[in-house]
């Protein structure tokens, strides 16, 4: 028997439902305060991509894409969530100017902070062209927005990842959190196996992917300052904690982060696998580590201490 | 045209910008007397973690210490599909590059994308497209996805997707097709002299603020995104 509905808390319910196999609604829905969420163009206007026919493709209402406001621990928050399962979250022209419509108003107002839930695998191939551009708007309207002094901060745990454009916007927020299977990454697996062959990424090997692009490396190399667990709770909790640490964007963080990233080339650039740069950063049976549980990956990455939102 | 016929026609005065392994970087003295950052990818050369740190140093060591606009000529690769370049977070080190030359543009240096060759995906993110002004030369060939790939990927024969790229231009790659979005702002002559455009470019920089939607909508090839940012942002400005 399961318990009634009104028996359990939101938090409970949050706690027990995986980012990873949620939908883009049932991620706000549960990130957020109970309630409060309120979308802006939602499905009901059928604002659709105007090119997936060309393709004999089927729409989606929403575009794949979930923007809105609504509020985290009664604070006021912008959020914008990808639906992975629709064209792999993919940015069209429509996905991509609501994201770039909210961040332009969180830039005017400036001390409302913005969530990106991604979950995508990057350009739309079939609107290549306008997914392209919508993704440097993006990355263009996202550090003017920090600029202002909003804090955007990115949340990685979907199924389609972060792949393509979406790494450069990930890489362009203020802090991101990250789980096991949030995969962050510019070129997919298969595009490198396909172009460089499978002796330079064997896109059939799980395991490889995973501690290359996966959660824990991202956490462990200090790309993601925190690592949540796959519920949705942990990442409610994240955002919440990254929106307190994050501190005013300026010139000092591009500094910090050019110093960040040439210090990552001197010290792994040599490094030919994942468990290279763990056992160079001072792990001890580093192949362990795609095994740890999450409490004891979170305590390792916590001593290693690398994170990057000074430096970003 | 060649880079070195490029450079000549940019600076007919004279340079100090050196290729070295596909990374350009240097400056330049304009007929102005302004100073101008020159950087940028040459000869096809995928953008990774080694080209791109460099890159990202080179606008960075320029803040502060000099003035005047920054030049970003680009003909590279896409970016460097490899383990490697991943495993180093090369998603990171693309949008550093990114990140620093739209600092630059929206605190007094001007960022000018001069695309020449070719370019895609990532690598056009990281240079080209992270400029104020992206502008094309004649014969200039990007590309966010080459039409085989498309092919793969849509299961749709060449021919199919060649039939349907002459009507639509969302998906096509090409220097035009890439203007009607509004991402190419203006393509130059290369019969008249190079330093005479962007002299004239320079004097009538537009305004810093992202107009490229607005662009792709007034030349037709973007007709939603303009008025669909516009309106989330009225909402979101109502709903605080």
């Amino acid at each position: 028997m399961t318990a009634p509905l009104k028996d359990i808390t939101p938090a409970e319910r949050a706690r027990s439902t995986s980012f990873y196999e949620a939908s883009a609604r049932t991620r706000l829905e549960l990130l957020l305060d109970a309630g409060s969420f309120v979308e802006f163009i939602g499905p009901e206007q059928r604002e659709v991509s105007p090119h997936l026919k060309i393709f004999d493709l089927p729409e989606q209402f929403d575009d794949g894409i979930v923007v809105g406001h609504g509020r985290l621990d009664e604070s006021p928050v912008f959020v914008a969530a990808q639906e992975g399962r629709f064209m792999g979250g993919a940015f069209g022209e429509v996905h991509g100017a609501k994201l770039t419509g909210l961040l332009r108003a969180a830039r005017e107002i400036g001390t409302i902070p913005v969530l990106i839930l991604f979950d995508t695998g990057g350009v739309r191939l079939q609107e290549a062209n306008a997914g392209e551009l919508a993704i440097a708007e993006i990355m263009r309207a996202v550090m003017e927005a920090r600029a202002a002094g909003v804090k955007v901060i990115g949340l990685i745990g979907g199924r389609s990842g972060c792949y393509g454009g979406g790494g450069l916007i990930a890489g362009c927020c203020s802090a991101l959190a990250v789980s096991e299977p949030g995969r962050i990454a510019v070129s997919g697996p298969e595009v490198i196996e396909t172009n460089r062959g499978v002796e330079e990424f064997d896109s059939r090997d799980r395991a490889l992917v995973w501690r290359t692009m996966g959660g824990k490396h991202r956490r462990l190399l200090g790309a993601a300052d925190v690592f949540a667990d796959d519920n949705v709770q942990d990442f409610r909790e994240a955002a919440l904690e990254l929106i307190g640490l994050v501190g005013t964007f300026g010139l000092d963080k591009l500094t910090a982060e050019q110093e960040r990233l040439a210090d990552r080339l001197r010290r792994y650039g040599a490094c030919q696998d994942a468990v290279d740069i763990w056992t160079a950063e001072g792990i001890a049976h580093a192949e362990t580590v795609p095994e740890l549980p999450a409490d004891q990956f979170i305590a390792l990455a916590d001593r290693i201490g690398r994170t990057s939102r000074d430096a970003r | 045209m060649t880079l070195d016929e490029i450079l000549s026609s940019l600076f007919p005065d004279g340079h100090e910008v050196r290729n070295d392994k596909g990374v350009l970087l240097g400056s330049t003295t304009l007929r102005s007397g302004a100073n101008m950052l020159v950087l940028g990818v040459a000869g096809r050369t995928a953008l990774g973690v080694d080209e791109a740190i460099r890159l990202s140093g080179h606008v960075l060591r320029s803040i502060g210490r000099d003035s005047g606009p920054i030049l970003v000529l680009v003909d590279s690769d896409s970016q460097r599909m490899s383990k490697r370049d991943e495993l180093l977070g090369l998603n990171e080190f693309l949008a550093h590059l990114a990140k620093v030359l739209i600092h630059a543009d929206t605190n007094g240096r001007p960022t000018i994308g001069l695309l020449y060759g070719h370019s895609a995906a990532g690598a056009l993110l990281a240079t080209g497209l992270a400029t104020r002004v992206l502008v094309g030369l004649p014969g200039a060939d990007p590309a966010v996805m080459d039409l085989p790939s498309m092919a793969k990927v849509t299961k749709l024969s060449m021919e199919a997707l060649e039939e349907k790229a002459k009507s639509t231009p969302v998906f096509a790659p090409g220097l035009s097709n890439l203007a009607q979005m509004g991402a190419v702002h203006m393509t130059w002559s290369q019969d008249g002299s190079l330093a005479d455009q962007l002299e004239a470019l320079l004097a009538d920089m537009p305004a810093v603020r992202d107009g490229r939607d607005a662009l792709g909508k007034a030349r037709g090839g973007r007709l939603k995104a303009a008025d669909i940012a516009e309106r989330v942002r009225d909402l979101a400005l109502q709903a605080r």
